[in-house]
């Protein structure tokens, strides 16, 4: 890190700051949108929602909606002027379901009211008379298999022959798992502010990972041209895909409310009904038939993903995509075919989630390999290290056709294997296991490769806006959204390296499509690395002119220039960065540039299933510790280790955060959070009364986190970093790992212990039985 | 009218309507927008608030849920929200804590962390992972893991414990010693009553019956923030002095319908010190310093935890009514589904708890989802009298089995005779089994809730003979 030990300026790149926003946060200083004081007579909006899954809406009787009191005005299908449709990539995605139309899901939009105030709206919107011809609804994944209903083409990814190598294979086995979705359960909810402008503008506060998309469905929606919109989003409390493209629908419908009624509009959703009418991330069928030699050496994989994609393609085609990607995790497989299915069902359209389905194509395969050591009587440890992608003997190419450059995972997984003591534990552990009757341990470590870069490769681009004023001081607009992660914060550090500013000189300013155009969501963990590259090219472009205006004034070559911690010395003279930035602006020197970046070296042939779709890829490893009560199925997660690639980190203390805030995330989506069905297809975990995701206890109580050293990135990418926002969600993997070798263990590690995520107590404690009674019979 | 400090000042309220929460006091009423809506239902914490009361002449401070707190139980306490806890530009130490820790991400439920761990600054001393997690037990985080606020609770409870309120201590008991004097304030009206007794309560109810009773109205305003509800008039228990006694009996324990289950829980692990984890599973710290342990039982539902206890216990209600009292065994309250014995008119105004018999062997155990702050999925509690190694007398009692708590009689018999410690308990597991048609919910399917009953008995012998580990714990270490 030569370039980090002179001397700096405070908070520049690489240093840990703590968040931008950190003392707003504590103080509740910090706004989000349903803290913004509203302009005077705004409105409040709610929504009326389905009640059946699937059936023809023959009379939508809102007369009573329409008398309550408080209520201003009501809007249907028909109310709408311009597009009806917004789904985000194909149509699919009706704002209202009108009379005559199908309903697809239980609580799908019908209407919305608007009241004088928010109390008024909700129970205004509670009294719709719907009167439906209901359909038979399609509700599980293999409901919707069998019925060949599907919401897009399936998709297909091989190499070699896999059928041969199977036949060929000295041992094969097949099965099935079904992983769970997930609740995003962003503690602020879906939220927007719209405001209407005088010129027939609007002006739209929402909380939202994509503001250009919802400017653009705004615009349909309003028949206005998209100039005509402005979305500002500050920062979010929290997103996790859950608001990438589920976050239009309510800016949509609070902004047509605000255009008839020429007034402020705000729709923010209740919780029970965010869960019920916002999708979550992707559950899964996975299907498969592996071969393997007597070491458990991966030979061939026939595997089938099905993802429950609800009722409209929404995203799901490259979520789909993204795990068939991630269906190798870590693993070279000579001869593969994957098939990735895209099930479409009367159900809320599921959607984008941290990891956007990485996560269950790497489940699909941790559980084989689980299973293949199970069969060949090993560690599963000894058969992940084994079938690790490796340059050696070339078994570094992916089956999709990309070679695995840099290569981290198997130095990280020894030191990992190392520091965590994981052998002795093992020991120890299988020593114990042997001597309780009713508490097991179970150990396991996962690692997770995760590609970088969006699949869809024009997403792969961003933009940032720096101005710097005669002070000195900058202010910083990027792309990229801020929902907890940091990106501001890291952002900001870039431009204070290069400017060689102190950070607290930059304020980042709320993402707005007026200030940077056209931009990508926040997403697909790419944030820092392309708004920070874009950042950096503006700063560069800035620092150019500054360096060009020194060189020119005082009549210098370019090496007695130079920019250092809040100076700028040419020749003999040395000027605050302040001073020399009022030079500037006195000798007619532009001191705001715009930044672009666009991700190089990404391609992938959709055809061939081949190409380079990752810039790179993102590493780590997990190993966790649980125990078991066998005779009730709870559990605790008694220790964690990780060791997690980020590169060079921008800001160490931010990256540990996304680790572990990542971590506890997985293992939750694989333990307690368990999402529930009625026959009818009503959501029944509607709150966190019935949906658990991890409380403060779940936190293991030694939790050690390593980021991996002396690891940056071999492709340049900002300060030679990682993305940081996805991949730890996976090492949550190695708690349900751990879980099922606790189980095993009742059986003598014999046999491999069925247990679909999430693995609830009682899913434990039903695997805990069926072993024993296996064991038993045989 | 009611009475209550915040930010400095004595707030009067009229008339407040029996639907309107703190939360809504103050985001919509006062524009103090740090406290944030998360769920609306008292499971997130985002929405804690901390209040200051005087109690037995010593400042209480506790955390609240202000979503599913009426505004009207606020009348004689002093409320503290996260805007007033900056002195002087500076951060309060809780604050900078979580600043220095990195104890935020998204931000949006921090202030309720603030404010959970505030109210652990002013009510504890020393420190301990333990106590922090179950300070912070009510308060979810999506984004943190909560590594980093472990790290600030630890790391600022280990300092002084001295800020602007601790100052003002002085002055904050003299203004709420006023305010709780000042008659005039509590005077019922409107639709949100404050009676200030027993008697007058009765009255209230014998003239309107359908007057809905609120204490820490941890269950009850759920029918408005979820269930939209209009709640036509409350009597809030909370100004009647009889109703908040603990009192201690050579043969039993009252508690009061107004006792808190953190007021209880020392006295009834005084006598009962099995049922610790069963109470620090319940509910999270905001709902059982809100919640009572009579509400738990009023409201009947099958699967509150304290009524499988009392039933257990062989515990009883004490009703009133402007008729007069009596005293129905608890095992004769619960009628059906959320269907008690209580007449129109009538209200609980204590529980009683045998005090502990010699020979008891006692069992709680609470099963559920997530380790903490939830909903049992099974909870089974299980009196026996063991004398010689032999059960004399039983008394199993379960939540989540049924339509409402209730014993399993046909268990408790072949319970009884049986030797505990070598005794086949197969057939009072199958007799359990008999008992109970659980069904199949968001939580858990009959099937696991019928396993999970009749393993909990094989538990019970297991930890009877004390051969084996059987309990894992939150803290539980690795191997």
């Amino acid at each position: 890190m030569a370039e980090l030990q002179t001397p700096q300026p405070q908070g520049a790149a690489g240093q840990q700051i703590p968040h931008e926003s950190a003392a707003g946060h504590v103080s509740g200083e910090a706004t989000y949108i349903d803290d913004l004081a509203a302009p005077a007579g705004c409105l409040h909006a709610y929504v009326g929602l389905s009640t059946i899954a699937h059936g023809r809406v023959r009379r939508l009787n809102l007369d009573a909606v329409r008398s309550a009191p408080g209520v201003v005005d009501v809007i249907v299908r028909d109310d709408i002027p311009g597009h009806r449709d917004i789904g985000p990539v194909f149509p699919g995605d009706p704002l209202m379901v009108g009379e005559g139309d199908t309903v697809e899901f239980h609580g799908q939009v019908l209407f919305a009211v608007a009241a004088a105030d928010y109390r008024s709206a909700r129970r205004a919107a509670a009294l719709a008379e719907v009167d439906y011809e209901p359909l038979e609804p399609i509700l599980t994944i293999e409901q919707g298999l069998k019925a060949e209903s599907f919401v897009r083409p399936p998709h297909f990814q091989q190499r070699g022959d896999a059928e041969a190598a199977l036949r060929d294979a000295a041992n094969t086995l097949d099965g099935e798992l079904f992983i769970g979705g997930q609740e995003q359960m962003y503690l602020e909810g879906q939220v927007s502010l719209c405001v209407p402008e005088d010129d027939g503008g609007m002006l739209v506060y929402s909380s939202t990972q994509n503001p250009t998309e919802g400017q653009k469905l705004v615009a349909e929606v309003l028949g206005l041209d998209i100039h005509a919109v402005t979305f500002d989003t500050r920062r979010m409390g929290g997103a996790f895909g859950g608001k990438e493209t589920n976050a239009n629908q309510w800016a949509c419908l609070a902004a047509l409310l605000a255009k008839r009624n020429r007034c402020a509009v705000k729709l923010r959703l209740a919780r029970a009904d965010d869960m019920r009418a916002t999708g979550k991330r992707h559950h899964f069928l996975s299907r498969f038939c592996v071969g393997f030699d007597d070491d458990g050496l991966l030979q061939g994989l026939d595997l089938m993903l099905a993802g429950g994609c609800g009722m409209s393609p929404d995203l799901s085609d490259a979520i789909v995509d993204r795990a068939m990607f991630h269906s190798d995790n870590a693993y070279y497989i000579p001869h593969v075919a994957v098939a990735g299915h895209r099930v479409k069902t009367h159900t809320v359209s599921n959607t984008a989630f941290r990891g956007f389905g990485g996560p269950q194509g790497v489940v699909a395969i941790e559980d084989i390999m689980d299973r293949i050591a199970r069969q060949t009587g090993q560690d599963p440890l000894d058969v992940r290290l084994r079938n690790l992608y490796q340059a050696e003997g070339g078994r570094n190419v992916t089956h999709y056709g990309q070679t695995i450059e840099q290569e981290v995972l198997p130095q990280l997984m020894r030191r990992l294997e190392e520091t965590s003591d994981y052998r002795t534990r093992r020991e120890a552990i299988t020593a114990f296991n042997a001597r309780e009757p009713v508490l097991r341990r179970g150990l396991a470590l996962t690692p997770v490769k995760f590609g970088i870069s969006f699949t869809v490769k024009h997403l792969n681009q961003a933009g940032a806006l720096i101005h710097v004023y005669t002070d000195g001081s900058i202010q910083l607009n990027h792309g990229g959204t801020e929902m907890g992660q940091g990106l501001y914060t890291k952002i900001a550090q870039v431009v204070a390296q290069e400017l060689q500013v102190d950070v607290d000189r930059i304020r980042c300013t709320a993402t707005r499509t007026d200030k940077v155009p056209n931009t990508s969501p926040t997403a697909a963990s790419s944030g820092s690395d392309i708004n920070g590259m874009a950042a950096l090219n503006a700063a560069q472009k800035i620092r150019r002119r500054l360096t060009e205006f020194a060189i020119a004034h005082f009549d210098v070559t370019e090496d007695k220039v130079t920019f250092a911690a809040n100076t700028v010395t040419v020749g003999e003279r040395c000027f605050s960065f302040g001073e020399f930035a009022n030079l500037a602006y006195l000798n007619r020197i532009p001191l705001s540039a715009t930044g672009f970046y666009k991700t190089p070296k990404i391609h992938y042939d959709r055809e061939q299933a081949t190409g380079r779709p990752f810039y790179y890829f993102a590493n780590g490893a997990a190993v966790s510790e649980v125990l078991v009560d066998t005779l009730t199925g709870e559990y605790r997660v008694t220790r964690v280790d990780i060791c997690h690639d980020v590169g060079r980190s921008l800001n160490p203390d931010l990256d540990r955060g996304q680790i572990e805030g990542g971590f506890i995330q997985g293992m939750g989506w694989l333990t307690t959070e368990e999402l529930a069905w009625d026959d009818n297809g009503r959501l029944l975990t509607t709150g966190p009364a019935t949906y658990k995701i991890p409380a403060i206890g779940d936190t293991p109580p030694v939790f050690n986190v390593e980021l991996l050293p002396d690891s940056p990135n071999a492709e340049a990418t900002l300060f030679r970093s990682k993305a940081v926002g996805e991949p730890p969600l996976m090492e949550g993997i190695s708690v349900w790992c751990a879980l099922r070798d606790a189980v095993a263990s009742l059986d003598d590690y014999q046999s491999t212990p069925q247990l679909d995520p999430p693995a609830t107590p009682e899913r434990v404690l039903m695997a805990c039985e069926a072993i024993c009674r296996k064991a038993a019979a045989s | 009218m009611i009475r209550f400090l915040h930010q400095g000042r004595t707030v009067e309220l009229a008339s407040p309507s029996p639907d309107d929460t703190v939360l809504d006091y103050l985001r919509d009423s006062t524009r103090c927008t740090g406290t944030k809506e998360g769920c609306a239902s008292g499971d997130c914490g985002a929405c804690t608030v901390v209040t200051a009361q005087l109690r037995d002449g010593e400042l209480r401070y506790e955390p609240m849920n202000a979503c599913i707190a009426p505004v009207g139980s606020l009348h004689g306490v002093q409320l503290i929200t996260v805007e007033e806890l900056r002195h002087e530009e500076e951060l309060h130490p809780v604050q900078q804590a979580m600043v220095d820790a990195h104890g935020s991400q998204c931000g949006f439920c921090t202030p309720g962390f603030i404010m959970s761990l505030f109210a652990m600054f002013h009510a504890d001393t020393g420190v301990d992972r333990h106590r922090v997690l179950e300070a912070l037990g009510g308060n979810l985080c999506r984004c943190t893991g909560y590594r980093p606020i472990i790290d600030a609770a630890m790391q600022v409870l280990a300092g002084p414990r001295d800020d602007q309120f601790s100052a003002a201590r002085d002055e904050a008991v003299a203004r709420l010693a006023s305010l709780g004097q000042d008659d005039d304030a509590s005077e019922s009206g409107g639709t949100y009553h404050l009676p200030r007794s027993v008697d007058e309560l009765a009255a209230l109810l014998a003239g309107q019956p359908d007057t809905r009773l609120v204490a820490g109205g941890t269950d009850l305003m759920l029918e408005v923030t979820q269930g939209l509800a209009s709640l036509e008039t409350i009597a809030d228990l909370r100004q009647i002095p009889e109703l908040g006694e603990l009192t201690v009996n050579e043969d039993c324990i009252e508690v009061g319908a107004a006792v808190t289950h953190r007021q209880a829980q020392p006295v009834l692990l005084h006598d009962y010190p099995e049922l610790a984890e069963l109470i620090e599973r319940f509910g999270a710290l905001q709902i059982r310093s809100r919640g009572t342990v009579a509400g738990n039982v009023a409201n009947a539902s099958p699967i509150g935890d304290w009524p499988p206890v009392l039933l257990a216990l062989d515990g009883s209600v004490k009703l009133v009514s402007s008729e007069g009292e009596r005293v129905l065994p608890l095992s004769e309250f619960f009628l059906d589904y959320r269907k008690t014995a209580m007449r129109k008119g009538e209200f609980i105004r204590s529980l009683l708890i045998p005090r502990r018999r010699s020979n008891l062997f006692l069992r709680a155990y609470k099963i559920s989802k997530r380790f903490e702050d939830d909903i049992s999925s099974v909870c089974l509690v299980a009196a026996l009298g063991v004398e010689d190694g032999l059960i004399t007398d039983a008394r199993v009692a379960c939540g989540g089995m049924a339509a409402v708590p209730r014993r399993s009689e046909f268990c408790e018999k072949q319970l009884i005779g049986m030797a505990l410690a070598d005794g086949d308990i197969t057939p009072a597991i199958d007799a359990l089994c008999q008992d109970f048609q659980p069904i199949t919910d968001a939580r858990a399917t009959a099937d696991y809730r019928a396993t999970v009953a009749g393993n909990l008995l094989r538990r019970l012998q297991l930890e009877y003979r004390g051969e084996c580990a059987t309990r894992i714990t939150m803290e539980a270490e690795h191997g």
